[in-house]
């Protein structure tokens, strides 16, 4: 073993060992109005110790490892295979949508409540990932204050409903709308900015949002946020037990079934389904019209689209601004659900998870981001004794993604004509 | 008087948080003058050298012992070690391996980075912010006794102390020692610094490592004056001291000093004239304008776009 190679696994080990032991081997406790120091369990020291030993061997046969592992591939028997051809690719693809959109739509009446309530959240990130994946995948803006859109929805319909007495379909087009519009005044300003400013200004942005929900107490009631939402009704007739506003009726008297709580939260999933099939369809048919193929081309090489005749402007307003709009739709749907909303759901990390969504599925690719969707929102729930390290698992998944497949885990794949070879 | 004294405690408030920000707007500036990403994760860096600290000094507390210049070196030592090998494992980790790509993907990591990093401090540590006792109290007063008093703690002195030793430090060592011309050749240009026998990956760990070791003295500092640490303490005075840093001009050195000041005394004055919830709006507000209207900040170049 050559002696650099010995030198450098020695160093790492011994990093490793700094940086994690003072963090995860004494635990800091409060002792009444003192702190106290506490030594961890003997499984974390010994597990700290354990990965300085990992990092050391690693380091040390690193290029044998590295190795080796390159000829895996070789091993995966799929991957010497000849990609799909177009056709039978898209038709494929919409059969999957269309499979998944039938299946959406009988689930509910099979299973319990409080899955229903949970896939309603689903379909809910599904709008907001898809809406991301406009901004990000197809654009290539990284939006870091998208939370703050969702907001805009979401408030409109709470203060609408809260002084005016509207209704959530009254209440929908203006949330997204409104949603459309903070985008449109945000963004005119902010998207001559490179990249990485964009990243940071619409962080600002989403925080500045955040903070001024949190404060205006006396419109958006602060921290303690507005409660008693109306639910959505199916042409005036509501889902409560006793109807609540003058001129309605009530679902289970109309149709004399008797009354169920579950009636109104099958309603808003199919209400979160139908606007996430919209959504859907609605990106996926602006992907195949010119201004979806601008934002690509602007994304891929901006100078070269800019000599070829596109308005930078306006090109990417126009997917800001679209971003923006599914937002407020799916804010709107949220502040239903829940009934109550506070700026405890607008804050970062909540545009982080969306982001580490529509990355995880790959980057402009729709049935990648829908089926991160599921997963990033299923999994926790399932595994709820690691629901802790939920958010440390999405770090690490970020980061590892960017370094080995930044495509993502269903990449998108335009469509596009293919010369045949010459013989 | 009166309001003039008040006016004078506000900058002074401003002049040490300000001072603060600075020293982690450096990490910023510098790393993004070499390979020019934003290093998302430099906020958490920052958050666990004060949970460090905070850890060798109740640490020493317990072993009894209380003389308070050993307590403050072993403390800022123990800062200094722990975060700057978190700065080198986390640019070997999460940044050299995409290097080099679109510019969107390192950012993107360094987020997930930081957010790896909120939550495992946060795992180790729990979520409650945990007080960091009170080691220096005290203050010099000035002005009458029934009136308005200016206060300048001996806290506050000791963070302009530390940070100006830490200045001109950094100042001495990038003008003068190897590493810094180094550091200076690969800022200017890399390829070329690499062709002239410069390691550039190693000038590259090193700026890391001195961004995150004055991010550990920032964590101290700002730990003690403010007397407590949660695992999200991080993020927004990494976001406040990347505003610093763009506010100065991106890749200057002296500009994050300045910057730093300049939003430290703008925060203080929100909070002293007008309300102290504010003050986040009014540093994220002055980061929009200053990259909408003058992105190279006041000591940046002016970038030019080669096509």
């Amino acid at each position: 073993m050559a002696t650099p190679n010995l030198k450098h696994a020695l160093f790492c080990a011994i990093v490793t060992l700094i940086i994690a032991y003072p963090i995860l081997g004494l635990n800091l406790v409060a002792q009444g109005t003192k702190v106290g120091l506490e030594g961890a369990t003997t499984s974390t020291v010994i597990s700290v110790v354990l990965a300085a030993f990992v990092v050391f061997f690693f380091q040390l046969f690193r290029d044998s490892i590295m190795g080796s592992l390159g000829k895996l591939p070789k091993l995966n028997p799929l991957s010497g295979r000849e990609p799909m051809p177009q056709a039978k690719r898209a038709k494929l693809e919409s059969w999957v949508l269309t499979a998944i959109v039938v299946f959406a739509l009988f689930w509910p009446f099979l299973v319990s409540r409080g899955s229903v309530d949970l896939a309603t959240l689903v379909l809910i990130y599904v709008m907001l990932a898809l809406g991301l994946n406009v901004v990000v995948g197809l654009a290539g803006l990284l939006d870091l204050g998208y939370v703050a859109f969702y907001a805009v929805g979401a408030y409109t319909f709470a203060l609408l409903s809260q002084y005016f007495g509207f209704s959530f379909w009254a209440a929908l087009p203006i949330g997204a709308c409104l949603a459309a519009l903070f985008g449109l005044v945000l963004g005119f300003p902010v998207l001559r900015l490179r990249g990485d400013y964009l990243a940071i200004v619409t962080l600002g942005f989403g925080e500045i949002i955040r903070i001024l929900l949190n404060n205006w107490t006396a419109v958006t009631g602060g921290p303690n946020g507005i409660g008693g939402i109306p639910e959505p009704t199916l042409f005036g007739m509501e889902f409560g037990r006793r109807v609540k506003e003058e001129g309605n009726t009530s679902f289970h008297e109309t149709f004399g079934i008797a009354y169920s709580g579950e009636h109104k939260v099958i309603f808003l999933y199919l209400i979160a389904l139908v606007l996430a099939v919209i959504t859907a369809l609605v990106i996926r048919r602006l992907m195949r019209m010119p201004v979806g193929r601008a934002w690509e081309a602007l994304r891929e090489d901006e100078i070269a689209a800019r000599s070829l005749g596109l308005s930078r402007t306006a090109v990417k307003l126009s997917a800001f601004t679209i971003g923006a709009f599914f937002a407020g739709f799916a804010g709107t749907v949220f502040a239903s659900k829940q009934g109550f909303i506070s700026p405890e759901s607008f804050v970062f990390l909540e545009s982080a998870i969306i982001l580490a969504i529509v990355v995880l599925g790959g980057m402009g690719s729709q049935i990648g981001v829908i089926l991160a969707a599921i997963a990033v929102t299923i999994l926790p729930e399932l595994a709820r004794e690691f629901a802790d390290y939920r958010m440390l698992i999405f770090g690490a998944a970020m980061v590892l993604m960017m370094v080995w497949r930044p495509q993502g885990l269903m990449p998108m794949r335009r469509i596009h004509i293919e010369l045949k070879r010459q013989e | 008087m009166q309001d003039l004294l008040y006016f004078f405690q506000q900058l002074i408030n401003g002049l040490t948080i300000g001072s603060t920000y600075a020293l982690i707007a450096i990490g910023y500036t510098m790393v993004y003058g070499i390979i020019g990403m934003i290093n998302f994760a430099h906020g958490e860096i920052y958050m666990i050298g004060a949970y460090t600290a905070l850890i060798a000094i109740t640490g020493l507390a317990t072993l009894g012992i209380a003389w308070l210049p050993l307590i403050l070196i072993v403390a800022l030592l123990c800062a200094v070690i722990v975060s700057s090998s978190m700065g080198w494992a986390v640019e070997r980790i999460a940044y050299r391996p995409v290097r080099g790509r679109h510019r969107l993907i390192p950012l993107i990591s360094a987020i997930g980075m930081s957010i790896f990093l909120q939550n495992y401090v946060h795992l180790a540590q729990g979520s409650r912010n945990i007080g960091f006792p009170a080691l220096m109290e005290g203050s010099f007063r000035f002005g009458s006794a029934e009136g308005f008093q200016l206060s300048l703690s001996y806290m506050q002195i000791t963070i302009f102390i530390t940070t100006l030793v830490c200045m001109t430090i950094l100042s001495l060592f990038i003008s003068r020692s190897r590493i810094g011309r180094a550091c200076r050749a690969v800022s200017q240009d890399l390829g070329m610094a690499n062709l002239l026998g410069i390691d550039t990956n190693r000038i590259i760990s090193a700026t890391f490592v001195i961004g995150a070791a004055l991010a550990a003295v920032a964590g101290l500092l700002l730990g003690m004056y403010y007397g407590s640490v949660d695992p999200l303490f991080g993020f927004i005075a990494g976001l406040k001291a990347f505003t610093a840093a763009v506010l100065g001009g991106i890749g200057s050195i002296p500009g994050a000093m300045l910057g730093g000041l300049i939003l430290g005394v703008a925060e203080s004055m929100t909070s002293g004239y007008l309300s102290g919830e504010y003050k986040d709006v009014v540093s994220f507000s002055l980061l929009i304008l200053i990259l909408l209207f003058k992105p190279t900040g006041l000591l940046g170049k002016p970038e030019v776009e080669k096509i």
